[in-house]
């Protein structure tokens, strides 16, 4: 592990230096190349903005309504079944659709349950395993202009509710029963 | 898509505000969620400024085209439309290297980049095309190596051994990723079908 988080150190520090021996092995005016790439950075930047404010708003209110609430209480009795803890429903249903949503509850739950219990451990490998649909997909197609995104959704959030189960599942393999 | 998603979380939204009697929780959230868009656009402004000037110079040096050539063998069955000397290849290794290291700030310029050159391949429409639903189905499942927000929140609240979950969050991401690609390629088939019967 400790190799791991040397490697991530050091990435960032060891590709800005290959880059630019290639920019000197190549003859590339660097600076002036560097200057002409970053101008499109702030052109993107502000070009999400609108979707992810429309996005972001939406789900706020979602939330705030208690529509979500009234959503988790249907489904939790569900996936109790399957072995799925209650307490752990919240955060699965937040994963895709909102990151600091998930952070939030992420937090409280290990705040409440403490880091190293059962459930603790499954939100956090909950949090770290995927990321958030919802935003990547506003992010990234919003920031070129891609208005009709196929089944873009569908196979994203899909592939969540296997990741979030592949967690629960590997948490209680590894860590023991409930 | 996207659009019916969107209105059916605010109409429902509203709904639930008015039987809750939830008026004043939903009118801060307006403001809440808005403040937070902007917020995270704005603190995308520093990395993409940076990001893209680096990677411009890391393509005019040759190193993403290298770069391509040298995963693409693996990377080009993911994407069979993509040539595999195309920019696109090194942005789409660049942002997955950059994913796998838990450099979420360096990845997501990246990604832009690669849809950007996606949507060029695709003839500019503003239609999703399959690498680009290909490349979003990899993202979302984010193959990360140390989920180092995590290990800090952990350590935040004592905990006895905060690295314990990166086995278990790296399965359980090698699960979800591999399931993104399965859904996608299923996805694919039955697009291309319902096309041929027609």
């Amino acid at each position: 592990m400790v190799i791991l988080s040397t490697v991530s150190m050091y990435l960032i520090p060891v590709l800005l230096f290959v880059i630019l021996a290639t920019a000197i092995y190549k003859k590339v005016p660097a600076y002036e190349t560097f200057v002409d790439g970053a101008k499109d950075g702030f052109q993107l930047a502000i070009g999400i903005i609108p979707p992810l404010v429309a996005m972001l708003v939406a789900i706020s209110i979602f939330r705030a309504s208690g529509a979500l609430d009234f959503i988790l209480a249907g489904i939790a009795p569900l996936l109790a079944m399957v072995g799925v803890p209650p307490d752990i429903v919240p955060l699965a249903i937040m994963r895709p659709l909102s990151g600091t949503g998930a952070l939030g509850i992420m937090s409280d739950l290990i705040a409440v349950h403490g880091p190293d219990s059962l459930i603790g451990r499954m939100a956090s490998t909950m949090q770290g395993s995927t990321d958030t649909t919802l935003y990547v997909i506003t992010v990234y197609f919003g920031a070129v202009g891609i208005k009709k995104i196929g089944d873009a959704l569908k196979v994203g959030l899909l592939a969540d509710v296997c990741g979030l189960l592949a967690a629960i599942f590997f948490v209680v393999l590894v860590f023991g029963s409930m | 898509m996207i659009n019916w998603i969107w209105m059916t979380m605010l109409i429902i939204g509203l709904i639930f505000a008015v039987i809750n009697n939830r008026m004043d929780e939903v009118n801060a959230a307006i403001f809440e969620g808005a403040e937070q868009a902007v917020t995270l656009s704005f603190g995308l402004i520093s990395v993409l400024v940076f990001w893209l000037g680096m990677m411009k110079i890391a393509q005019e040096g040759g190193l993403l085209k290298a770069l391509s050539k040298f995963l693409a063998p693996v990377i080009g069955k993911l994407f069979p439309e993509v040539p595999r000397d195309h920019p696109a290849m090194g942005y789409i290794l660049s942002n997955m290297t950059a994913n796998f290291f838990g450099l979420g700030n360096a990845a997501t310029p990246m990604g832009i980049k690669a849809m950007e050159q996606l949507k060029v391949l695709n003839g500019g429409k503003d239609e999703a095309s399959r690498s680009m639903i290909t490349f979003l189905a990899i993202n979302t499942a984010s193959i990360t190596l140390i989920p180092t927000t995590v290990i800090a929140i952990r350590m935040t609240y004592d905990s006895q051994n905060p690295g314990e979950i990166i086995g278990t969050t790296i399965a359980a991401t090698i699960v979800g990723a591999t399931s993104a690609i399965l859904i996608d390629r299923y996805f694919h088939w039955r697009r291309t079908r319902r096309k041929k019967v027609r």
